[in-house]
């Protein structure tokens, strides 16, 4: 019931996020609701009970990526800097408020239609969603693909610095 | 852990359309690629589920790459995107034809 709830409010605003990237004028808050958007996707691993997934999915994709695209469009100072004026707690909430109504009316549509019950099998899950029983078939049966991946990170490493660099004429 | 799959699959592919959505419509160049990492996204929910109910931990494994992978694309379409910005001054997808010459 909790995980159903939890998971009709994430839904939503992970919906409301990728819209509100798609809609935006300014890069810069399109990114940052693309950032929102991540952390309800991790959210929703968790619900699944993919725990490392999820703390991944923070790390490097809320992390790493997003920092990496606000840093190229500071960078590249694509237009007037957005106002720091603050946040406004009255939009913050109502914005969560009516989210969590919205996720609420789904439920209960989806409820009405008996579209609910019907659990994914939870003891395995729960198994195979944990950090160490995936680093067992990561580092032994997937070791090679690992290792390649290593290298690719290193090619595009080498690559973007080759690209973005500076010539000197 | 009580949600049916459905669901998860019904919500990967609402947010896999606006991804595509994005890249369809959208000119500014860095928001493509976010619409592109927002599909990518979408797919890693799919395979998380998938992987989940089946009890088959192949599937996180795969999202694992697909997470490295993404992080090179970011990496390398973002050195593009400031490669051709030093050149055109211009990040609009529409303006940019280097076939023409």
């Amino acid at each position: 019931m909790a995980a159903q709830l939890l998971f009709f409010f994430l839904a939503t605003v992970a919906v409301a996020a990728a819209l509100g990237m798609l809609l935006s004028r300014s890069p810069v808050n399109s990114a940052l609701w693309l950032v929102l958007n991540f952390f309800c996707i991790a959210g929703l691993y968790i619900v699944l009970s993919a725990t490392f997934i999820g703390v991944i999915q923070v790390l490097v994709y809320a992390g790493a990526i997003m920092v990496l695209f606000l840093f190229v469009i500071m960078l590249l100072n694509l237009e007037a800097p957005p106002k720091l004026a603050g946040i406004d707690w009255a939009r913050v909430a109502g914005f969560l408020v009516g989210m969590a109504l919205l996720s609420q009316l789904v439920y209960a549509i989806a409820a009405g239609f008996n579209m609910t019950p019907l659990a994914i099998a939870s003891s395995e899950a729960m198994q195979t969603g944990d950090a160490a029983f995936l680093a067992e078939s990561l580092f032994t049966r997937y070791a090679l693909p690992l290792e390649i991946t290593a290298l690719l990170l290193l090619a595009a490493t080498v690559g973007a610095v080759m690209l973005a660099k500076q010539r000197f004429e | 852990m009580e949600v049916t799959l459905n669901w998860f699959l019904s919500l990967s592919a609402v947010l896999f359309a606006i991804g595509v959505l994005g890249v369809l419509f959208r000119r500014n160049a860095i928001v493509v690629f976010m619409s592109v990492e927002l599909m990518l996204n979408s797919v890693n929910l799919t395979l998380v589920a998938l992987s989940q109910s089946m009890g088959d931990p192949d599937g996180q494994i795969l999202v694992f790459f697909v997470i490295a992978v993404a992080a090179a694309e970011a990496a390398v379409g973002l050195a593009i995107v400031i490669a051709i910005f030093r050149s055109k001054v211009t990040v609009d997808i529409t303006e940019v034809n280097l076939f023409r010459h």
